[in-house]
């Protein structure tokens, strides 16, 4: 079924997950051989109970389980043609190409410029011009800009929680990465925060590669084309998320989609 | 409605018990305060800062004492910090659970609770006795061994509690984690460390016992570092053990002054330390 469609709306994989392990210690696997693509510029929801290892999932793809010794992945994963979990792969130069937003906002201690600045630094030499308009580019693509347009050199620790977010992901979207990864991005977040950021991932999908996880199964139907069921640190179901929603193949997801599990 | 009564009343004897306990700690607290006031705003004068230590039985300042104690500090503080920072972002950003992290963390616990008078007679054994002669330099030498292991625990806690997700956000960017230390974690900390800083500068200004085998004292000015200086602590411990009235009057002036400094830090610190906590 997926090779026709991938015909028919021309998809490319953006990242191509190959029996993949992972292992955050000696013992059991917590991800167990997950294939998967994610596709170029489209949205895919990654959903399942708690400790089903969907956020692990995420955090194998910029590498983010490194800064933590004794954790490891098997397996191959493509990023844009490369096994990004080969030993000599440049980790930096990864996390600029994919960036992440995290569950909780993270403003950094400083103005809301030099929050959109700091990752920027990292991978470009710009001029102050320049990078005046890379700061106004990435706040008005967080649709930020307007409410914070008078006051860059404040603190973005002054925001609001909602506010907050926007700018962690108006930080991420100033790289200039491919792929963007969301952490359970609006669980944090009131009602009306949430709706402007998923608006924002419905903005984004035109210009980056997004894979979000969510409790929300709501959010995920609205906001993302593919989904992924994962359940006890394997991939469950894969597909497109109208037919997951509507009707999936196995009675696992159906169990956990219709709120008889988890 | 018996119970309540006398939960009531237990809860009353309960808090004042408690209270006359703190009357009772404070009482010692205000006494040794306002005896400071007492004799010290007596004692002092413009010429305290203008003058010299007299020799006995003629007036004089503390001018000298005060300069020497300046020097010293400062020059403790200038060698100890940098040390004592980096070795505080090692075992928080990198050593945490190394074995030679657990080792530097126990070792400095040690420091930071060793007798100022042992790392006075240390520094005399292996700096002085080797020169041969006091020296100011091995006072600030002595004061900076006091200030490392302070500054050290201070900058691992506040470090320490530096959520690991705002580290990982600036991972996620890309940032190598030289610059995630330098830009965000530290920065982050940044008003917890200051506050240990100043907190170690407050405990040196009054140590007298590791100066006493090192910069000595000096009746006369001097800003040479390899001679003895003068020094507020040992010019406070000699006169204060002297017959001569002139000098016991200095010396309750030098209390005060060291006194006011030390409170006006710790009150420094405290603020600092609040204007972290509340963000």
């Amino acid at each position: 079924m997926m090779p026709v469609e991938q015909a028919i709306e021309n998809l490319t994989p953006q990242i191509s997950i190959r029996n993949l392990n992972f292992y955050y210690g000696k013992g059991e696997p917590a991800l167990k051989n997950i294939n998967l693509d994610v596709f170029k510029g489209k949205v895919t929801a990654f959903i399942g109970p708690s400790g089903c290892g969907k956020s692990t999932l995420l955090r194998t793809i910029n590498r983010m389980y490194d800064l933590y010794p004794g954790q490891r992945a098997e397996g191959e994963l493509f990023v844009g043609g490369r096994n990004i979990l080969d030993k000599g792969v440049d980790t930096i130069g990864l996390r600029a190409k994919v960036g992440m937003v995290f569950q909780k906002p993270t403003p950094f201690p400083m103005s809301i410029y030099d929050n959109i600045a700091f990752g920027v630094k990292m991978h470009e030499k710009l001029t102050r011009n320049q990078m005046d308009d890379r700061v106004e580019w990435a706040l008005t693509k967080a649709a930020l800009w307007d409410e914070v347009k008078e006051k860059l050199r404040q603190p973005g620790t002054g925001l609001s929680g909602g506010q907050q977010q926007r700018l962690c992901i108006a930080r991420g979207v100033a790289v200039k990465p491919e792929v963007l990864l969301l952490d359970e991005p609006t669980s944090a977040l009131d009602p009306i925060s949430t709706m402007r950021i998923e608006e924002l991932i419905y903005e984004l999908k035109r210009e980056f590669t997004i894979a979000i996880v969510t409790h929300n199964m709501q959010q995920a139907a609205r906001v993302s084309d593919f989904t992924a069921y994962m359940y006890l640190g394997e991939l469950v179901e894969f597909g497109k998320t109208d037919d997951i929603f509507i009707k999936p193949q196995d009675k696992r997801t159906e169990d956990y989609i219709t709120g008889r599990m988890g | 409605m018996n119970l309540v009564m006398r939960r009531k009343a237990i809860n009353a004897f309960a808090l004042s018990l408690s209270l006359a306990a703190m009357a009772f700690g404070l009482v010692w607290l205000i006494w040794i305060l306002w005896m400071v006031i007492d004799l010290g705003v007596g004692a002092l004068s413009l010429r305290l800062f203008t003058e010299m230590t007299p020799p006995p039985g003629s007036a004089g300042g503390l001018k000298n004492a005060i300069v020497g104690s300046i020097i010293m500090v400062g020059l403790a503080m200038l060698m100890a910090t940098p040390i004592a920072i980096l070795a505080g972002i090692y075992l928080a950003e990198y050593g945490r659970r190394t074995w030679l992290g657990k080792i530097t963390r126990f070792v400095n616990d040690i420091l930071l609770s060793a007798p100022s008078i042992v790392i006075g007679l240390f520094v005399y054994a292996v700096y002085v006795a080797q020169v041969g002669k006091f020296s100011a330099m091995s006072g600030a030498v002595a004061l900076a061994l006091l200030v490392i292991p302070v500054v050290v625990r201070t900058t691992e806690d506040m470090l320490a509690l530096v959520p690991n997700t705002l580290r990982e956000a600036a991972f996620a960017l890309g940032a190598p984690k030289w610059k995630v230390i330098m830009l965000v974690t530290l920065r982050s900390a940044k008003t917890g460390v200051v506050t240990g800083i100043l907190l170690a500068l407050a405990r040196i200004s009054g140590e007298t016992a590791p100066l006493l085998f090192t910069a000595l004292s000096n009746q006369f000015w001097s800003t040479d570092l390899s001679e003895p200086m003068a020094n507020l602590p040992v010019t406070i411990f000699k006169f204060a053990m002297s017959p001569f009235k002139d000098w016991q009057e200095l010396a309750w002036a030098g209390v005060f002054i060291i006194t006011l400094g030390v409170l006006a830090l710790n009150i420094a610190a405290r603020v600092m330390f609040r204007q972290t906590t509340q963000r």
